[in-house]
């Protein structure tokens, strides 16, 4: 059975004015990999607090009688994207525990190259300051400059390098 | 004005609000099929331009609603966030993101939603995600130099282009509508049988195109809010039909010493001439600054009388007109603006009155004696500090 998904027209008309809504409301944007910062931020400061003092990337975060890095705006957003996304798959009976991969591709490789591509992502987002959610897309909808220099560098780079990996993505499977 | 954050909605249930949001966020991604790694990564490979088409769909009909929203006065475009440029660390670490992309198959976000279904590669996806950053985290001091260089601000593009917002929109909304037309043929370009799912005809595809490019051409001669105010009240003709009251400087001097509690000085010169000399108890509020809700405090009480004191009296009239428009009564002008006042009080050869008659000596005599009080005044007030409201925070936000 091929599972069908929303015209991506509509989707995107409902994207934009959920952001839209975030904007007009909280004045910020929506955003992904800054939860998952506080969340390593949290989780360094949990197992190695002196660690996380001493270090000048963590002590933004966690200074002395800060409230918890997991009591952010993000932590919460993207709680609840976890929540939506699973009523949607409940609803359109998408849930299931699977592994997805190109056509040539084994489960363990595909593991792989997710971690290192969320690697990848996480380093990237820092430098970026956000990542394709907070950075690109809530950018180019309040017309910064960043939010087009991110997109344009995400995606050149992906149409540049896509040739070099398409053994990832594209071919005949190869078992019978 | 929105937003409502922070003062209509605390902190605390500005969490509330965002767990709201991000649910909406989910389930939308979820739907489109953001929660397919193959479908993301088709846009790479010709197959499947969901991404393109759900990405520039969102990205345009949320900056149309900023624009539009901005222009009718209902959102303050000064204050929302408008996240800053580190020009080569964006560019670099979109290289990066790119090619994490490529390889990975997600993005942070759209991972998060396809974890929740279930999805396995995007489990582990979110776990280098958590890997990745806690590196960086550990070397952060050795790239602390680059990671801050070439800062630019809150930079807007369109003024990094050179051009008006609206035609900045506009010219994005006619690429996105190009790329759309020009993917869909790629697509069947590359694979004939597996068309995409669209829910509607093509039809109404192409009606939604037009009406998206009709938009983006409405945006062209969307005015700014503050633009279009400021422009309103400096009209000659709008002048000429809203008439103000005018202080004269012999009165606005006799309160001053009188100290009256009923009286605010607003001096909407630059911060420089405020700097220079001004009246005492004056607070500086430059024209376009009057739009803060910083100012609402000093300038709403109804029962106090609020002296604008300006470069001259066309500035002061201007200003005037607008604190009117934004909804402030009980406002007077001071007549000759600040050189006025500096020239008749301050000044001591031209103490006497400019129409001589059987008051002059008196007329004389109040204003040396204005002269020498109010010279002290501003010495003490100097002394004391001058209090400023504190200047509304910009929203913080970003990843």
């Amino acid at each position: 059975m091929k599972t069908k998904y929303m015209d991506p027209y509509l989707a995107g008309f409902l994207l934009g004015m959920v952001l839209l809504a975030t904007i007009f409301v909280t004045g910020r944007g929506l955003g992904a990999s800054g939860a998952l910062k506080s969340v390593v931020v949290a989780a360094v400061d949990g197992v190695a607090p002196a660690h996380a003092q001493a270090s000048t990337f963590y002590e933004h975060y966690v200074a002395p009688g800060q409230e918890s890095p997991l009591k952010s705006w993000l932590v919460f957003e993207i709680a609840g994207v976890l929540i939506g996304a699973f009523l949607s798959g409940l609803v359109s009976d998408r849930l299931k525990l699977v592994t997805e991969a190109g056509p040539r591709v084994s489960t363990r490789t595909r593991w792989i190259f997710a971690a290192a591509g969320g690697a990848l992502f996480g380093i990237g987002a820092q430098f970026a300051r956000g990542c394709t959610s907070g950075a690109a897309l809530s950018g180019m909808a309040v017309l910064s400059t960043a939010g087009f220099v991110t997109v344009l560098a995400i995606f050149g780079t992906g149409y540049l390098l896509a040739w070099f990996v398409r053994g990832l993505w594209l071919g005949q499977k190869t078992k019978g | 004005m929105a937003p409502f954050v922070p003062d209509l909605i605390s902190d605390q249930l500005n969490l509330v609000v965002a767990l709201l949001l991000g649910i909406g966020f989910g389930a939308v991604l979820e739907q489109a099929g953001f929660s397919s790694s193959r479908k993301l990564a088709g846009v790479f490979y010709g197959y499947d331009f969901t991404v393109l088409r759900v990405f520039f769909t969102a990205a345009a009909t949320a900056m149309a609603g900023v624009l539009l929203l901005g222009s009718a006065g209902l959102l303050d475009l000064d204050v929302i966030f408008v996240n800053p440029t580190w020009l080569v660390p964006a560019i670099v670490g979109g290289a990066i993101m790119g090619l994490g992309f490529l390889l990975g198959g997600y993005c942070p976000g759209t991972s998060v939603c396809a974890a929740a279904i279930g999805k396995v590669d995007a489990m582990f996806f979110v776990g280098g995600g958590l890997l990745g950053i806690f590196g960086f985290a550990e070397v952060y001091p050795k790239i602390e130099k680059f990671n801050d260089s070439t800062f630019l601000g809150p930079l807007m593009v369109y003024k990094s282009l050179h051009m008006s917002a609206g035609l900045f929109a506009f010219l994005l909304i006619a690429i996105a509508v190009g790329a759309f037309a020009a993917t869909t043929w790629i697509e069947r370009k590359v694979d004939p049988t597996g068309a995409p799912s669209l829910l509607f005809p093509a039809a109404s595809h192409r009606w939604a195109a037009a009406g998206l490019l009709a938009l983006g051409i409405g945006l062209l001669f969307v005015p700014d809010y503050k633009g279009r105010l400021l422009a309103k009240v400096s009209k000659p003709a709008f002048e000429a039909a809203h008439p103000v009251e005018v202080m004269s400087v012999d009165e606005l001097a006799f309160r001053i010493v009188d100290r009256e509690p009923r009286l605010r000085i607003v001096d909407v010169r630059d911060a420089k001439a405020f700097a220079a000399s001004t009246l005492p108890g004056a607070v500086n509020a430059p024209v376009r600054d009057l739009f803060g809700k910083e100012w609402r405090d000093v300038l709403s009480p109804r029962h106090v009388k609020k002296v604008i004191v300006g470069a001259d009296e066309a500035q002061e009239r201007t200003a005037c007109l607008l604190l009117r428009e934004l909804g402030y009564e009980n406002l007077a002008v001071l007549e000759g603006g600040f050189p006025g006042f500096e020239r008749t009080i301050f000044q001591p050869v031209l103490l006497a009155s400019n129409t001589p008659g059987r008051w002059d000596g008196d007329v004389k005599r109040f204003r040396e004696s204005a002269r020498t009080e109010i010279l002290r005044m501003v010495q003490e007030a100097k002394a004391s500090g001058q209090k400023k409201p504190k200047k509304e925070k910009k929203i913080q936000g970003g990843c």
